[in-house]
């Protein structure tokens, strides 16, 4: 009878959460351009996949939008040189993620105009699909949503399989996070072209842009920007956490589940991010590289007059960015991403990648009160988890087998790796279990028990 | 530049603002206009067995912390819950003493030695009471009248037995004090054992015999309306205990409307508000999954009418919640939520 029930609630996903959004102190800034930092740290694996070879050496020159390290294979994507400048290091340096990655470090020249001299340009119009593949992978394009899949990969339909629907991911459901609907405001016609380009690639029909309700001024703008024969409409969706995942968006927008363990391409559709798609429209003529960014730049219970959207270069450290913000590094914690899936930094001397969408300052825990906050409790089985999980997963059950370390079962028995990590269940849990955090661990120790076996 | 220091922590990085003490304290305020009605009902008897109750739930609580090493646990309001709770199923003049071995055995068999909060398979206010039931058969049935005059300054007789004493006889002070027609016996009992039954009215507003705290419906349901208004009970798990009452006692009034009661007494006698409200709804008994709740709800509430129409006690409830919280793992087992993107049954993709 419940089942029932949600067949008529097609539009919509069920469960998820709706967190406090913060979007006002920065939705309303127009995107700047952030200063060039003395010195650039450009890893060479921003994206899911294969690492970049680096082909410059130490103490060589680069000129910005050069290649300076090339695609390693298929699952990989090259990297460009941010600025002009000269190569100071070829090094492991920190990484958001923990580990030190190999970057290359460029020492910015100050004097130069930071001309974009590179470039392939063409009319993409005229290409077929295997060209301008290449030409994607070519741009270093990977998405620039957060999970950073290389644009490439997910645009090449695999054999046996067809595209019918291409679906442009404009929910942006990260709370403080505002570069994708500013991207949506200022840069319709380019964000317009790149959908168009991906049709051409991926050989789908249509194409829909999903928008989350909150951003009705960006779907009106995208709206406005369409030519009458463009197979593309623009469609708003509920305001609620995780909107913006694909599999929650197709659902919303389509009533269609993608199969579990599968990807959107099984039903036939590909999921790309508007900011990724502007990016392209803008790229893919010119041929040149992905060497900067939008990223929201703000904080919770930070004084941070000059929050907003920047422009910003792959490779600024976010020490720089703060400093160019006026805020004094002695907050509590910095996140790289959204407050539900981003990291919290380590160190301040990690730079901006192309999955980077925010920098977050925090101070103090959002609209906590009391003293014992971080008090974890006991599961008291509310079932708040449950009613959250936007994959219809059972997390307290979960959580008691992570308490007895019955890993393997949790996978084999209660889909453990269906979960996405988004937080909800964390996000809810009345007792501050970490959840999340538990089903992280079990995935990796889950990992590494395969590897051996 | 100096950091003073750095939280790391992972994702994510903002938390709704509800965290468990939150929600047992404001259990605790929706369960403090019940009890104000009963002592304006019962007297300061009621009033003394809620705080013997109460202390003897954080008393043992306490205790229990002490021997296994852990810090205090009585800033998380439930044991005050469970005192209350407990005092509001027991009959006003309940000697105080008994009410006592009820709060410790509540808490030290129903909680503590499964591991407290959050550990305890059974809602543990019931466990004390199903425990002075077996021990105190006759005092727990023993009901005094309500708004009997002087019941601001003197006690019950019975409250006051010394401990390990019997309490004494009562007919003869009721006869005193009681209003006209008092009888002793609370609607349930009468409709079951002389098939009277009490005007409907009287069940809504609780002026009838009962035990302290369950016997006005209408305040009860109002005061479970606060915590589902505020997001801090499910309010689906009294809804389908209501569903199973009502289908249940309906069908059986359907088939012998002379001796079994009607589905709205049903509803609004005994204690089966409080425990619907505030006993089966209690977190750490119930399933996880909303079909779950369904079955625990449904299965509480026929369970309730069965043995209130079959068993040998005129009440039910208790043992229902009882069977239904010992039900709940199995019931967790059969009703896993269906992920999102699984295969629907019996189709093969």
């Amino acid at each position: 009878m419940l089942a029932l029930f949600e067949k008529f609630r097609k539009g919509r996903f069920s469960h998820g959460i709706h967190p406090q959004y913060h979007k006002e102190a920065t939705q309303g800034k127009a995107i700047k351009r952030l200063a060039f930092p003395p010195r650039l740290i450009v890893p060479v694996a921003q994206h899911i996949g294969a690492p970049a070879k680096p082909i410059v050496n130490v103490g060589e020159e680069v000129f910005r939008g050069q290649v300076i390290a090339e695609a390693d294979g298929f699952m990989s994507v090259p990297v460009h040189a941010p600025a002009t400048g000269i190569v100071k290091d070829i090094n492991l340096m920190p990484s958001a993620a923990g580990p030190r990655m190999l970057s290359i470090v460029i020492d910015v020249y100050q004097a130069s105009a930071q001309q974009v001299l590179y470039g392939e340009p063409t009319e993409p119009e005229t290409l077929d699909r295997k060209e301008l593949i290449r030409r994607v992978q070519a741009t270093g394009m990977a998405g620039l949503g957060g999970a950073a899949f290389p644009s490439h990969v997910k645009l090449q339909i695999p054999t046996g399989k067809t595209a019918h629907t291409l679906v442009v991911n404009g929910c942006e459901c990260e709370p403080y996070l505002t570069c994708d609907h500013r991207v949506m405001l200022e840069q319709p016609h380019e964000l317009l072209q790149g959908i168009r380009y991906a049709l051409q690639i991926t050989g789908a029909e249509k194409a829909i842009v999903g928008i989350e309700d909150n951003k009705a001024d960006a779907a009106a703008a995208v709206k406005a920007a369409l030519k009458p024969n463009d197979p593309i409409t623009v469609q708003l969706v509920e305001t609620k956490y995780p909107q913006g995942a694909e599999k929650m968006l197709l659902k919303s927008l389509l009533g269609v589940e993608v199969p579990a363990g599968g990807l959107p391409i099984d039903i036939g559709i590909v999921v790309n991010n508007v900011g990724t798609l502007a990016q392209l429209g803008k790229l893919l003529p010119k041929g040149e590289g992905l060497i900067e960014r939008v990223v929201t730049i703000t904080g919770y219970n930070v004084n941070m007059p000059k929050a907003g959207n920047y422009l910003v270069p792959i490779g600024t450290p976010v020490r720089f960015i703060l400093e160019q913000m006026g805020v004094e590094a002695d907050h509590e914690k910095v996140i790289l991403g959204g407050p539900m899936m981003g990291m919290s930094l380590a160190s301040l001397d990690v730079p901006i990648t192309k999955g980077t969408s925010g920098v977050l300052v925090f101070q103090g825990r959002e609209f906590m009160e009391g003293e014992n906050q971080e008090a974890v409790f006991p599961c008291i089985k509310c079932g708040r988890c449950v009613d959250a999980c936007p994959m219809h997963l059972n997390p307290a059950q979960m959580a008691w087998l992570a308490g007895k370390r019955h890993y393997a079962e949790m996978e084999s028995g209660f889909h453990l790796n269906s979960c996405f990590e988004c937080g909800c269940c964390s996000f809810v849990c009345p007792s501050n279990i970490p959840l999340v955090q538990y089903f992280r661990i079990a995935k990796a120790v889950n990992r590494e028990q395969k590897g051996k076996a | 530049m100096s950091q003073k220091h750095i939280i790391l922590r992972t994702a994510p990085h903002v938390k709704k603002p509800q965290d468990v003490p939150l929600i047992m304290r404001n259990v605790v305020y929706a369960l403090l206009p019940i009890v104000a009605f009963a002592v304006y009902q019962f007297g300061i008897s009621v009033l003394a067995l809620v705080i013997v109750t109460t202390l003897a739930c954080l008393g043992t609580e306490r205790f229990f912390n002490w021997m296994g090493n852990k810090p205090s646990s009585l800033s998380d309001w439930s044991s005050t819950i469970t005192g209350i709770l407990l005092a509001l199923t027991l009959p006003p003049g309940f000697p105080l003493w008994m009410a006592a071995v009820a709060g410790i055995a509540g808490i030290a068999i129903g909680k503590a030695v499964f591991g407290g909060i959050g550990y305890n398979v059974f809602n543990p206010a019931l466990v004390g009471r199903a425990f002075v039931q077996a021990a105190f058969p006759v005092a727990i049935t023993t009901w005094t009248p309500a708004f009997f005059t002087g019941r601001f300054s003197e006690f019950v007789p019975s409250s006051l037995t010394l401990p390990f004493m019997m309490p004494p006889e009562t007919a003869e002070w009721v006869e005193q004090v009681a209003v006209d027609g008092f009888t002793g016996a609370t609607p349930l009992a009468l409709q079951k054992f002389q098939h009277i039954t009490t005007d409907p009215f009287a069940l809504y507003t609780g002026t009838v015999a009962g035990s302290a705290g369950e016997t006005s419906a209408l305040l009860i349901l109002v005061c479970g309306m606060y915590l589902v208004v505020r997001k801090m009970m499910n309010w689906q798990i009294p809804a389908w205990l209501f569903v199973g009452v009502i289908v249940t006692s309906g069908v059986l009034y359907l088939i012998n409307p002379d001796k079994n009661p009607d589905p709205l007494f049903m509803l609004f006698s005994g204690g089966l508000m409080l425990g619907a409200m505030f006993m089966a709804s209690d977190m750490v008994g119930s399933p996880l999954t909303p079909r779950g709740v369904m079955v625990y709800g449904l299965l509480i509430g026929s369970l309730t009418v069965i043995i209130r129409v079959y068993g040998s006690l005129s009440e039910g409830i208790m043992y229902a919640i009882l069977l239904g919280n010992a039900a709940t793992p199995l019931i967790d087992a059969w009703t896993q939520p269906r992920l999102f993107g699984a295969k629907p049954k019996g189709k093969s993709a």
